[in-house]
């Protein structure tokens, strides 16, 4: 069995984490462009669309600013006809800048919502080509709250955060500009601050993503937790054990709160600090500006266009004030897109934590997929199994599958520290049935994993017919092998589904032959519907026979060139399993089977009996020369000796 | 709904409370701040339109509303950071305590409670949806109040300057009300489908993760996918369909605003114009426009809040559902403490899964067992074997009849104190995370080391433990990957045994263990716990021939009950199955 460690601790140092803060500029770039390279043409169309808005809404200010001044200018006798007209313009300009709006936003949670699905099913595509290492490593429920909580912390920034984004930015930029022309020396006080203002970004925003990371962990394990927990439900109930798993509960908890606390702490913290630095940014120029203005005089230290029109010097002072009016106008709309990019931003930093576990599982290197020789069916001659073999060339050499299967001198350890099995050699010739059978840790279903390539070997080499496997797509090769594993399980959906799992174009009928064969029948028809009952929660309605019986089933339509039959009986009473014999000995047939069982009955009429003991093999041969050897096996099937 | 998710709050309270309160004077400091401003541009301002020329800046005012606007900007500062502080732990702890009280409730459930939901569909309700309502709480404290008293500011400064438009600005609220009100009402139905589909698709992952060998060994990685796109997909549909209401939210916002300052500027101008009533003044008109441009992004923010808060009244919904939940197994009064012994009558049993199901599993059950007594049970699968010993330590309470443990009836027990005395090794038994002595404790926390390891020797797990590398601290990974099926058995024997039950039941415990070790845990069991009543389940005549007496189960009924010998003779079924074992010569 896999010596495998998963985190039994479920809080780990979280808090502790070094990484997050690493590289968010890099998810960031990741994400959008993850995000928007597959819509290129509805991006375009959401910074089209928060152009138009915002330029809406600037230019209705200034049709504003034309009315009142034309009010104010000429009083009562103002020209009405001209202020309907920029009345009319407004609700021209409004209405655009409405359903531009809409438009981005509508368009906007297309592309979200998109993205969030798309961004699942590449996970799940991916996480379909992992090595089984990977999920001996990592519990369930962290990887499922991947698919839930981390990519739910997205929402929020790519519907709602990106566009106000785009809009604070292009507002920004023509805030800038205007500055920019208007006054050197008030831009440079005004970015005294701005620089302050980034930096304290830097800092809050950096410890936020540290702790939004180590949030977005501790949920992880809380759904780890969970989910092992409430699988064992039943259990606990039994044991009374409640306390102890309110306890476990508790602690990921409290992890998780004091993660999410402090990330939320600083996200938070955000907007008061950058608002409040906007203020202060709006005094100092006001005083720099008063001040150059009161005890310098030199109007060129202001600004350029007060300098060029110095020839008015009685109005110096005058146009002095204006112009830091003006100014000041300005630095305030410059602070509102600071001020809202700060309130948006614990959307920004959650979505990176998110988005970092998921790209760290989509980077995850996928199992290797193996040589280039493929399974053919009736290539080469109808109905035949047949491996193609391409020989570099374009030709093709087909080599027919036969079941023919050696093990030379195979080493093997899950860890490289702790081999398992110690240069074992076989072999099973085409349609031979041979039975491992030894004590638990012997290494029987290691060696069943390592036919269909679930592992891989440390040295020696396995052959299939002929072709060392490493050499047969991956896929093909466990295409060729059926295989009813020691642990049964079964999927949502009808019986007759879970029987065609097999083999997705088996026939209704063909299902309920290997039903037959498999003894599944008379149980399937006394279900309330039949074929057609549900299976939910992986068979829990089901008794722990009856889901062998299905698996048994599933193997059967299957049709492989190879079996492997792992403890496939192990659950089913002795009764039912004589009724199965006949149908096992058809699905047996003709094939090459390896059978592992703790009931010697079932592997009295192999071909081949290996006797395993501590990864090595300590006798071989079939039934009667072992009885005759009076070796392992004898004691064993006397029961002097006790077997698991 | 509110109230019951509200109670969780607790010890965070105070915090929740001097959060709005905290929001509210920084929401005030970015009213004054604004008002401060003026002065300094209103005097900046008097220079430049000063015609003559001779108007020097009054430095004083500059400095002295400089002054004021640092000290507003660092009291609002102060109470901002604090504000944002509180507002994290409060939020946070809130979602900490519904994780917990959900949790706790969780483990009051019974079998038929724990049936009810699927795994996936709790785990979604304990992360996913107690994250949508820490966020909409969060907003709640932090926005519903600074976004009103920004509104009533505006409103109050508009009233003081024509209360005419401060109604229209009225007539906006409630308009906006109504569009507000439209969109929640028909979105939550959308989200709460959407919360399903999340839980489907949590289940598809379980199933995919828990089986990932079989799909990897009948390589059909590619079904896998396409169940994971239909998934997917229903995900999409579902959020697409509510957040396409929701899109209609902001700009409906931006439009009424537009409108009303459309009406402010026509109304404005023709009344300064027609010098109609008390007459507006120009820069008043601009200020009104101010306030409304102000007004909106209050009114934008509320509606962000209940974008979220209509998200999460589906995951409130779903996590009030948990909470109160409760238990279908009645608290007695009695509350009995000791289980005088370990004799078991069922009176007249008969037992359904749920109300509604009309077959009954169990039927006119009437059997009397003595404490001590072994005794085994046999049936084909499906006879109703595992629902007849589940009513025995109360996992089920029968539909009708009783049944009765140490001559009392298991209802008038503390649950606890039940459980503790029948033991009970389920089929499908589930081993921890942790090492196997971890396991072991769970049926005695306080058992020695000694303890544990005589347990394991006597259901004849001590053996295979110490050739494991770390023997009782070797980790069982999840589910117990690392343990074969029989071990597993043996270890879950070991862990009921650890209980010193005065009942102990094995369903189908032993079935992957060889015939000659399930001996040697009976004769174990014989030997280390005479006074145990002992029932056992099993599908080979070999593990209950030795029992005392043996019940036949049928389709629900007691088809008969005798000892081997007995039921060898008058028997049918017994001997049927009696015969199909031996001929198969196993052992």
């Amino acid at each position: 069995m896999p010596a495998m460690n998963k985190s039994k601790d479920y809080g780990g140092d979280l808090i502790k984490t070094k990484r997050g803060a690493k590289t968010p500029m890099k998810t960031l770039g990741r994400l959008l462009r993850y995000t928007f390279m597959r819509n290129k043409f509805a991006t375009i169309c959401v910074i089209i669309f928060v152009c138009i808005a915002s330029v809406a809404n600037v230019t209705a200010a200034s049709r504003v600013s034309v009315i009142t001044t034309e009010l104010i200018d000429h009083q009562m006798n103002a020209d009405m006809d001209l202020i309907m007209s920029n009345i009319i313009m407004m609700c021209c300009i409004y209405a655009a800048g409405a359903i531009s709006s809409f438009a981005y936003n509508l368009i906007m949670m297309y592309i979200a919502q998109g993205t969030l699905r798309k961004m699942r099913d590449d996970m799940f595509a991916t996480m379909q080509t992992l090595p089984l290492q990977y999920f001996d490593t990592h519990t369930h429920g962290d990887l499922m709250s991947l698919y839930t909580n981390d990519v739910d912390t997205m929402r929020q920034l790519l519907t709602q955060t990106i566009p106000q984004l785009i809009s604070s930015v292009l507002t920004l930029l023509a805030v800038l500009a205007f500055m920019l022309t208007y006054s050197i020396t008030l831009l440079l006080v005004a970015c005294v601050v701005l620089v302050g203002i980034v930096f304290a970004t830097k800092i809050i925003g950096g410890r936020s993503a540290k702790y939004y990371l180590a949030n977005q962990k501790a949920l992880g394990a809380l759904n780890g937790y969970v989910e092992e927990m409430t699988e064992g439900q039943k259990v606990i109930k039994v044991f009374c054990h409640e306390p102890k798993a309110r306890e476990g509960f508790k602690e990921v908890n409290d992890k998780l709160n004091e993660a999410g606390s402090k990330a939320n702490a600083y996200a938070f913290l955000m907007g008061p600090v950058n608002n409040n630095l906007g203020y202060l940014q709006y005094v100092l120029v006001a005083l720099v500006g008063v001040i150059i203005i009161v005890f310098s005089g030199e109007a060129g230290l202001l600004s350029i266009y007060c300098s060029v029109m110095e020839a008015d010097a009685t109005n110096r002072l005058a146009l002095m004030a204006g112009m830091l009016v003006s100014y000041l106008m300005y630095t305030r709309q410059f602070n509102m897109p600071v001020q809202q990019v700060s309130q948006q931003f614990s959307a920004i930093i959650m979505a990176l934590a998110g988005a970092e576990r998921i790209f760290e599982m989509i980077d995850t290197t996928p199992e290797d997929e193996g040589g280039d020789i493929t399974l053919t069916h009736g290539e080469m001659a109808e109905g035949v199994w047949a491996w193609k073999k391409p020989n570099g060339d374009g030709t093709f050499e087909y080599i027919p599958l036969k079941g023919d299967i050696r093990f030379n001198d195979v080493v093997f350890g899950y860890t490289p520290e702790k081999v398992i099995l110690k240069h074992i050699s076989l072999y099973a010739k085409p349609g031979q049935k041979i039975a491992f059978v030894g004590a638990t840790g012997a290494g029987k279903t290691t060696i069943t994993n390592l036919i269909n390539r679930f592992y891989d070997i440390q040295s020696g080499a396995i052959t299939y017919d002929g072709i060392n496997i490493r050499d047969i797509k991956k896929s093909d090769l466990r295409r060729s092998l059926g295989i009813v594993l020691q642990d049964t399980h079964l999927f949502t959906g009808t019986v007759m589904d879970n029987i065609r799992y097999g083999r997705l174009d088996a026939t209704d009928e063909e299902c309920v032959n290997a039903a037959k064969l498999a003894n599944a029948d008379s149980f399937i028809t006394h279900l309330p519907e039949g074929y057609q009952t549900m299976i939910k929660g992986d068979g829990a309605n089901l008794s722990q026979g009856q889901r062998q019986l299905l698996a048994i089933a599933r193997a059967m339509v299957s049709q492989c060139p190879v079996l492997i039959l792992d403890e496939a009986t192990s659950s089913i009473d002795t009764r039912t399993e004589k009724l199965i014999e006949q149908g096992m000995d058809k699905l047996m047939e003709g094939r090459t089977v390896f059978v592992i069982a703790h009931r010697l009955s079932t592997v009295r009429n192999s071909q081949a009996i290996m006797v395993l003991e501590q990864g090595e093999i300590i006798e071989r041969g079939n039934h009667e020369q072992l009885i005759a050897q009076k070796g392992k096996y004898y004691q064993l099937y006397t029961g002097a000796f006790e077997l698991e | 709904m509110i109230k019951k998710l509200l109670k969780s709050v607790r010890e965070y309270k105070t915090a929740s409370i001097i959060v709005p309160v905290l929001m509210a004077v920084e929401a005030i400091m970015e009213i004054v701040i604004p008002f401060l401003m003026t002065f300094i541009v209103g005097e900046l301002q008097a220079v430049a339109e000063d015609k003559t020329g001779t108007r020097e800046v009054d430095i004083n005012v500059i400095i002295v509303s400089a002054v004021l606007m640092i000290v507003c900007a660092v009291i609002a500062l102060i109470s901002g950071a604090a504000g944002a502080k509180l507002a994290a732990k409060a939020s946070s702890g809130f979602a900490h305590n519904l994780r917990e009280d959900m949790y706790n409730n969780l483990q009051t459930f019974s079998f038929a409670n724990i049936d009810n939901y699927s795994t996936a569909s709790l785990i979604t309700r304990i992360t996913t949806d107690v994250t949508n309502v820490q966020n909409a709480y969060q907003m709640a404290i932090r926005m519903l109040v600074r976004a009103p008293i920004l509104f009533i500011a505006s409103i109050i400064m508009t009233i003081v300057i024509e209360p005419i438009m401060a109604l229209i600005f009225g007539g906006a609220a409630i308009a906006l009300g109504v569009v507000v009100a439209f969109c929640m009402v028909k979105v939550v139905p959308y989200f709460r489908t959407m919360f399903r589909k999340y839980d489907s698709l949590n289940a598809v992952l379980q199933e995919n993760l828990t089986a990932i060998r079989v799909v990897k060994s009948y390589v059909r990685e590619d079904r896998e996918i396409l169940k994971m796109k239909k998934a997917t997909g229903d995900v999409y549909t579902y959020s697409v369909k509510a957040e396409r209401i929701l899109t209609i939210m902001m700009p409906s916002v931006m439009l009424v605003m537009f409108i009303v300052n459309i009406i402010i500027l026509t109304m404005g101008s023709n009344m300064y114009v027609g010098n109609i009533a008390g007459g507006i003044q120009p820069s008043e008109l601009q200020t009104l426009i101010q306030y409304s441009a102000q007004i909106l992004s209050g009114v934008m923010m509320v509606a962000m809040c209940l974008n979220f808060i209509a998200l999460s009244r589906g995951s409130a919904e779903r996590i009030v559902q948990v909470l109160e939940e409760t238990t279908t197994l009645p608290k007695s009064k009695e509350q009995i403490k000791e289980v005088k012994d370990g004799s078991i009558d069922f009176e007249n049993v008969e037992f359904c899964y749920s109300q509604k199901a009309d077959v009954a599993v169990l039927k006119d059950i009437d059997v009397h067992i003595k404490s001590g007594e072994t005794i085994g049970i046999i049936g084909a699968t499906g006879s109703g074997k595992s629902s007849l010993v589940s009513l025995i330590p109360r996992l089920y309470d029968p539909s009708k009849g009783t049944v009765k443990v140490g001559g009392i009836d298991v209802k008038k027990y503390n649950l606890d104190a039940l459980r503790n005395t029948v033991a009970m090794v389920l089929q499908k038994n589930v081993l921890f995370s942790g090492t196997i002595a971890e396991n072991l404790r769970w049926g005695d926390e306080t058992a020695t080391d000694e303890q544990v390891r005589e347990a394991a020797v006597q259901a004849c797990a001590d053996e295979f433990i110490q050739n494991l590398p770390g023997k009782y601290n070797y980790d069982l990974g999840q589910g117990g990957v690392n343990v074969s099926g029989g071990q597993k058995q043996r270890l879950c024997i070991a862990r009921a045994l650890l209980k010193h039950p005065k009942v102990i039941i094995f369903d189908d415990s032993t079935s992957a263990v060889d015939t000659k070790t399930d001996a040697i845990i009976r004769e174990n069991l014989r030997k280390y716990a005479p006074e145990t009543t002992k029932i056992i389940i099993a599908q080979r005549v070999a593990s209950v021939q030795d029992a005392d007496r043996i019940i036949v189960l049928d389709e629900g009924r007691i088809n008969g009950i005798g000892t081997h010998e007995e039921l060898l003779a008058n028997n049918e079924i017994y001997k049927d199955v009696y015969e199909s074992q031996m001929k198969g010569g196993e052992e």
